[in-house]
């Protein structure tokens, strides 16, 4: 027990790296720095490993979760921080620093940790030429703390440090060159478009808290499994996951919050790779299976998620077809990809759902890994136009993405075949709300896919050379450091498949098992048997729709060949041919961007008027300047008049005639009183003499 | 040889009163003013004594001599207030002495 009663060291790992590159980074050498923060996220792995080893034996197959808390971290857990709840009792605000493990964190806990440490010793090859180096692998390491953290947490409020965290560092690492205007740029949004996300998701938890009593898993899962609820009560439970599922949007590049994914590929490829593809943008997936037992109680949030995951797979995709910019065409996939999850967890096929985002993680960081590797080897040339017949040039990376390109597209029997399929079939007859359109949509965008992926790997692998004679000349294989992570990477894209391959192919699907305690109870009430013998006619069904979406890849991949396979300097887009209204309108993304501008940001007007964010504030400002303002000003001009009036009445009334008048009057009165003392004395003398002579003359005469 | 009679001694007396009258109503300098009212002041003194010998006993003769005394007084309290002025103003011209006139 050793490594569980540890777990909370996983996530401190990491973070000890983050705090050695905060602190001593600067004065660190390159090669210490790659020591110490890969080494940290190796031990991190290996520690991960065996506490996973550790769970299985401790769990015995039955799923139950191992939760170990550290210390109350919030609240003070005896009661003395009390809210009332919905039902009018009151519950102790707490949570924990509390540690959860159960097979779904166990799944994310290994891929993380695994993929995350292949990026990283990616990343000493990639970013050795860079200035900034310490701050990248900071950076890098203050993420897996993060995602750690997020996917340990045995509470709302922990997973939302870690959502915070991660959301921080995808910030810091989008705009890692940011004395690149448009990185900055791409940086703000990411981070701008996924406070709304966020705001959400807070507000779901405080919901779910407030109607259960408790942010810890376990509470609300066994609340809400074994209760019974009105419909006043499952129309707050809709809202409450309909707010998570806001949540889940913005960190997973859902419709209508998308639009931060592809401009992230400003920052560095590893970190596309590592946060962009692979584990960030799958929180929000791992946050709703997370609370699937709330989900399952709200049919209209399990349908509307269901809805925009299938919406977001074809809409990403279809923008995908056209973009020339390598490391654009990934992270449209990357969004079609997380629409075929959030399907997935939508029909209730939660575990097929979490499977996709379990090989997605591996073929994706390859595909992101290898564009960088191409990027590198094309000094810094990202656009596609540019590039051409690779293969023989850069043999190592061009195997590994071939090989990632068959898995996405999904060919059997690589990985991307095995959980697509499932989610396929789940979506088709899924008895929570399968629909067989949704699965149309689901095949629509598997063609797609097949169509792009291929499209990508004959632009840059195949054709004549595009890219200008000094490119050219210095076109190198990566070194081993970066081709490494690349070939173990490829052996998880085609291996990883074959640990869920579905009963219908004679498979066991060993992975739906380890999940099944986790959603069991959803596909209960589902009353949908994953191990049920499916009959002869549903497997017949299956079969046909395994057929046609393989069909599908191998049709989308064939079209692509036919066109780019060749692909001269003057290659042209079949779509730009053939129907130039709908090439403008995917090559400029459906002008979703501009659109917001119009109403949401406000960075653009609406003939005179001026909407969104932008507007609010013309709007306030104009309101500040006007009305506020102008109040005070009138307030000040009127007191302005009354101390005019009251300096006159005070300088002429009261200083003039009260005070001044009676002196005045008195002056007036004393002036005849003046006139007899002039000031000479010796005539005051005189005038004293001569009355003594008048007074002498006078008894002298009498 | 004709005796010197108290009349003498008084006319001798107004006359001294009547050129020190003269002197403090005509000059303007303070201290001829100051001297002037001296000049009176010996003039009641003469007085005084010229009654005491007339009478043949000495109360005139002791106020004669409390006039000194107060004459004495009288001068060095003057020219102390003369003085102190003419550090201020510059001047001893009784017509310029006017400070208390409003």
């Amino acid at each position: 027990m050793f490594f569980l009663d540890h777990i909370w060291l996983i996530p401190l790992f990491p973070a000890f790296g983050a705090a050695m590159m905060f602190f001593f980074g600067r004065r660190l050498q390159k090669a210490t720095v790659s020591a110490v923060c890969v080494g940290v996220v190796v031990v991190a792995f290996l520690f991960a490993c065996f506490t996973v080893v550790e769970y299985t034996h401790f769990a015995h197959g039955t799923g139950q979760p191992f939760e170990k808390i550290v210390y109350t971290w919030l609240g003070s857990g005896d009661g003395h921080l009390n809210f009332v709840r919905r039902d009018g009792t009151l519950a102790s605000f707490n949570a924990d620093a509390g540690f959860l493990l159960d097979p779904l964190s166990s799944i994310w806990l290994l891929f993380v940790t695994g993929v995350g440490m292949l990026i990283h010793i990616y990343s000493t090859g990639y970013m050795a030429h860079e200035g900034g180096y310490y701050r990248f692998f900071g950076y890098m390491n203050l993420f897996m703390f993060s995602m750690l953290t997020l996917i340990l947490a045995n509470n709302y409020m922990l997973l939302f440090v870690g959502w915070e965290g991660v959301g921080l560092c995808s910030y810091l690492l989008i705009g890692f060159y940011f004395h690149r205007k448009s990185a900055s740029d791409a940086a703000n949004k990411a981070f701008i478009v996924n406070r709304i996300g966020d705001a959400g998701f807070i507000l779901g938890a405080l919901t779910l808290a407030w109607f259960f009593g408790s942010f810890r898993f376990t509470d609300i899962n066994s609340l809400a499994r074994n209760g019974t609820f009105a419909s006043a009560d499952i129309h707050i439970l809709t809202i409450a996951a309909l707010l998570l599922f806001v949540g889940a949007c913005g960190k997973s590049a859902q419709i209508p919050l998308y639009i931060w994914l592809p401009d992230a590929m400003e920052g560095p490829t590893p970190v596309s790779a590592l946060i962009h593809a692979a584990t960030m943008v799958t929180a929000g997936v791992y946050m709703v299976a997370r609370s699937n037992a709330v989900f399952v109680l709200a049919p209209t949030a399990m349908k509307t998620v269901a809805i925009i995951g299938a919406l977001t797979a074809v809409f990403a995709a279809s923008i995908g077809l056209v973009q020339n910019d390598i490391k654009r065409v990934l992270a449209y996939s990357t969004v079609s990809q997380l629409g075929y999850m959030f399907l997935a967890l939508g029909v209730g096929a939660f575990a097929a759902g979490v499977f996709h985002v379990f090989t997605h993680a591996f073929f994706k960081a390859l595909l992101f890994l290898g564009s960088g590797s191409v990027i590198h080897a094309m000094s810094g040339e990202q656009d596609m136009r540019n590039m051409g017949n690779l293969r023989g040039r850069i043999p190592t990376t061009f195997k590994t993405m071939f090989i990632a390109t068959l898995a996405i597209a999904g060919i059997p029997p690589l990985a991307g075949f095995f959980s697509k399929d499932e989610i396929l079939w789940q979506a088709y007859r899924s008895a929570y709300g399968g629909f067989p359109y949704l699965w149309l949509i689901g095949f629509g965008t598997a063609l797609m896919t097949a169509f792009y992926m291929a499209r990508l790997i004959f632009l840059t692998f195949y054709g004549q050379p595009r890219m200008s004679h000094e490119v050219e000349h210095h076109i190198h294989e990566s070194p081993k450091s970066m081709t490494g992570p690349l070939v173990v990477l490829a052996v998880c894209s085609v291996c990883a498949g074959w640990l869920g391959v579905p009963a219908s192919l004679g498979g066991t699907n060993p992975f739906g098992k380890f999940l099944e305690p986790v959603f069991a109870h959803e596909a209960s009430v589902a009353e949908v048997e994953p191990q049920e013998p499916a009959g002869e006619e549903h497997r017949g069904l299956e079969w046909t729709l395994m057929l046609l979406s393989v069909g599908a890849a191998v049709v989308g991949g064939g079209w692509a060949h036919h066109y780019y396979a060749k692909a001269g300097k003057d290659y042209k887009e079949p779509i730009a041919v053939d129907a130039p209204p709908l090439y403008t309108l995917l090559y400029n993304k459906y002008f979703v961007d501009e659109g917001y501008d119009y109403v949401f940001t406000g960075r653009r007007k609406v003939g005179d008027i001026r909407l969104g964010a932008m507007g609010a504030g013309e709007a306030s400002s104009w309101f500040d300047a006007k009305v506020i303002d102008g109040a005070v000003n009138d307030v000040g001009w009127v007191t302005r008049a009354v101390a005019t009036l009251s300096t006159w009445w005070d300088k002429w009334i009261i200083d003039g005639v009260c005070v001044n008048g009676p002196a005045i009057l008195a002056r007036m009165i004393s002036y005849p009183a003046r006139l007899f003392e002039w000031g000479l004395v010796q005539w005051y003398a005189l005038v004293m003499v001569a009355g003594l002579l008048g007074f002498g003359v006078y008894y002298v005469w009498k | 040889m004709a005796e010197i009679t108290t009349l003498h001694y008084l006319v001798v007396a107004a006359a001294l009163f009547v050129l020190g009258v003269i002197g403090v109503l005509t000059r303007r300098n303070v201290v001829i003013v100051l001297m002037s009212i001296e000049l009176i002041l010996n003039a009641v003194n003469l007085n005084l004594v010229a009654f005491s010998r007339m009478w043949g006993n000495l109360h005139g003769q002791l106020f004669a001599i409390f006039i000194v005394v107060d004459a004495a007084a009288e001068a060095a309290a003057g020219l102390g207030i003369l003085i102190a002025f003419f550090r201020n103003k510059e001047t001893v011209n009784v017509d310029e002495i006017d400070l208390l006139k409003w």
